[in-house]
């Protein structure tokens, strides 16, 4: 097996709170090879923001700190890199595109010239080429009237046309990766779904490898090769896409997959939601973050915290029960 | 007029709406304030809701799901058209008119957390409905009319008296519910009521509305964007996009079998969580983004991204017709 683009190996990160540390992301692991989509899952306060934000050192600090892990990308740690070193990457070989397109596109300057900044600074490329990349980059997504929206700016453009522009400016210098946390959570639906078939394709036709942070399971299903599901910092269960939904095997991805409702199932029956609220990362418990909410909980389960291992080959699960359970005797 | 309106509702109808109409005018001019134009939010819808029932209201931002809801309990101008709310016409009525009838027609928010005065008790925010209509009683009934619409919602007694910050998002919503029940109202409009929530917490809250509709008869209008939701807790779904209702069919038929070339696209853009399923699932995305409000397209208003527009759909509106218990707006769907 080749070595994997990304491998990411025991992350944490903890922000220093009026209430003591907050261990937001706590030993993190997971790998990902060129041109595979992979879906971090979550609810709010899980951690898989924080984990994306992590890999390209965006934390703010203080008052947050990677405080342990590797992020070997390429064969290099990225956290053992310079400041220098590593704006150099970002941007570059490693793009990241963000839910809120208009905080995150200067409202001053052009599109065109806020795509080809990367490209002059990470490819030295002289301003007028750098223009016309630009111009074909928005071209690549779908803008309608490309050429001339080049001298547009963001306030001038709809949400959907904002997030492709985002794009354009992710594929700017061919990045080996691209990491788009909730990219399209603030779109309208038909949108949404443009956009996200939009980056899957452009992706696809330039073998770069995508992380989709999302709380969508439909989303996931749709683009994701493999998926990471978090909770209260901690990956819980990791596998192939089609594994995880075939044959869920941690109880919160069980309870989560039964709590939302799907279209192409009759309507009008009950959903079996997870009972409690999401854990306070602030509180979280010694054992298993989600023993608190867990119908299989037992006093291992809240004294002890499970290790993330193999069930079966290639899929991980955290749970001290898991042999045990299935998706029918967790939903009886 | 284009819309024609449908056939005269059944005895058991709960609310009654007849080309309702809300623009907002579109001013311009520092010096002298001037009119330049309106936003047509909603512009002709007509629906019945009966009683017992949930009506879905689904459609992408600037489609008028809200401000139809907003202009039901009348918290809007109409600019034009009836709403009749239990055999009574109150499109006309002010504020003072209102009153008795906002005892029975309630409204539930999206905020958890905008919505609740953070400076009352939980035990103050349930019961103020009670004693601004002069229903509160003595001490101990009050508090035990508290206590009773808590339990109703799944709240512990002992939570009437901490402060709102002291709950979590789908705990703030059910003390929303418990407040929009204190007058045992017949109607409430739920206005994106989940969408805030964590997707293990939705699954609670839809299940709370769908007990406590059994246990009390209640009638929803439950406006959302995620149209899986809204399929799930409704009985018929309106689908709305620009200010116009384009589709109202039962929840079965909605996925069996959309009408609406909008309601289509709709259904394909929503993936389905299972990817075995979406693997053969047909990926026909509709292009562009929905038009400005202000200027809406003439015609049929979904025209202009319909992959299946004709000449007509250009500059005719097309009528709502019936076919059978359901109701479309589109010229493939001629009447007969």
């Amino acid at each position: 097996m080749t070595a994997p683009l990304l491998s990411v190996r025991h992350l944490s990160t903890e922000f220093r709170t009026e209430r003591g540390t907050v261990r937001a992301v706590d030993d993190v692991s997971f790998d990902l090879a060129a041109g595979e989509t992979l879906a971090i899952v979550g609810e709010s306060g899980s951690g898989k923001s924080v984990t994306a934000m992590s890999l390209l050192r965006l934390i703010p600090s203080p008052p947050g700190r990677i405080s342990s892990g590797e992020v070997v990308f390429d064969g290099q740690d990225l956290l053992k890199l310079t400041d220098e070193q590593i704006r150099a990457i970002r941007g570059d070989r490693i793009a990241m595109i963000f839910q809120e397109p208009m905080s995150s596109l200067n409202p001053s300057l052009t599109v065109g010239l806020q795509i080809a900044e990367p490209i002059n600074l990470h490819r030295r490329t002289p301003w007028a080429r750098a223009m016309d990349m630009a111009a074909d980059l928005l071209a690549r997504v779908r803008l309608p009237d490309a050429k001339s929206r080049v001298k547009a700016y963001p306030h001038q453009f709809s949400g959907g046309m904002r997030q492709r522009a985002m794009i354009a400016m992710a594929l700017a210098c061919q990045p080996q990766l691209i990491i788009a946390d909730e990219p399209t959570t603030a779109l309208d639906v038909t949108v949404q779904a443009q956009i996200l078939a939009l980056l899957k394709e452009v992706t696809r036709a330039a073998n770069s490898a995508l992380i989709l942070i999302t709380h969508d399971l439909g989303v996931v299903a749709r683009y994701a090769d493999r998926v990471c599901v978090m909770y209260g910092g901690r990956v819980v269960e990791s596998a192939p896409a089609r594994d995880i939904y075939r044959d869920p095997r941690h109880p919160y991805t069980i309870g989560l997959m039964a709590s939302v409702p799907r279209l192409d199932q009759a309507a009008g029956s009950r959903l079996v939601p997870i009972e409690g609220s999401p854990p306070n990362l602030a509180k979280l418990p010694p054992g298993c973050a989600f023993a608190p909410r867990c119908r299989h909980a037992t006093d291992l389960c809240r004294r002890e915290r499970p290790a993330l291992v193999a069930t079966v080959p290639d899929h991980l699960t955290a749970c001290h029960h898991h042999d045990q359970l299935s998706p029918a005797a967790a939903t009886s | 007029m284009t819309s024609s309106a449908p056939p005269p509702p059944p005895a058991d109808t709960v609310l009654e709406v007849r080309d309702l109409k809300v623009h907002f005018p579109v001013m311009a001019g520092a010096v002298v304030r001037r009119q330049v134009g309106s936003v047509k939010a909603v512009d002709g819808v007509s629906f019945d809701v009966r009683r017992g029932e949930t009506l879905g209201l689904v459609g992408e931002s600037g489609c008028g799901k809200s401000t139809t809801g907003l202009a039901i309990l009348k918290m809007l101008d109409i600019t034009s058209g009836t709403v009749r709310f239990e055999g009574e016409d109150i499109s006309g009525y002010d504020r003072a008119r209102m009153r008795p009838i906002r005892r029975r027609l309630q409204m539930v928010y999206q905020d958890p957390f905008g919505s609740l005065n953070p400076r009352m008790k939980v035990s103050q925010i349930v019961g103020e409905p009670l004693e601004v209509h002069g229903m509160a009683g003595d001490r101990a009934a009050y508090e035990a009319r508290v206590a009773s619409l808590l339990d109703m919602v799944g709240l512990l007694p002992d939570m009437a008296d901490r402060y709102p910050h002291e709950f979590s998002g789908g705990q703030r919503q059910r003390i929303g519910i418990a407040r929009a029940l204190a007058l045992e109202p017949s109607l409430i409009v739920c206005d994106e009521p989940v969408s805030a929530l964590d997707v293990s917490i939705q699954a609670q809250v839809v299940n709370l509305f769908q007990e406590l509709q059994e246990r009390l008869g209640l009638t929803y209008i439950f406006i959302a964007h995620d149209l899986a939701v809204v399929r799930h807790i409704s009985h018929r779904i309106a689908v709305m996009y620009l200010g116009r209702i384009v589709e109202i069919a039962s929840r079965h038929d909605l996925y069996a079998e959309p009408l609406h070339p909008y309601t289509q696209a709709l259904l394909a853009a929503i993936p389905i969580p299972d990817p075995e399923v979406e693997a053969t699932r047909p990926q026909q995305i509709i292009t562009g983004e929905v038009p400005s409000a202000m200027r809406p397209p003439p015609g049929c208003r979904f025209h202009t991204r319909c992959p299946q527009a004709m000449e007509a759909c250009r500059s005719i509106e097309p009528p709502m017709v019936r076919r059978g218990d359901r109701v479309v707006a589109c010229h493939l769907y001629g009447e007969n």
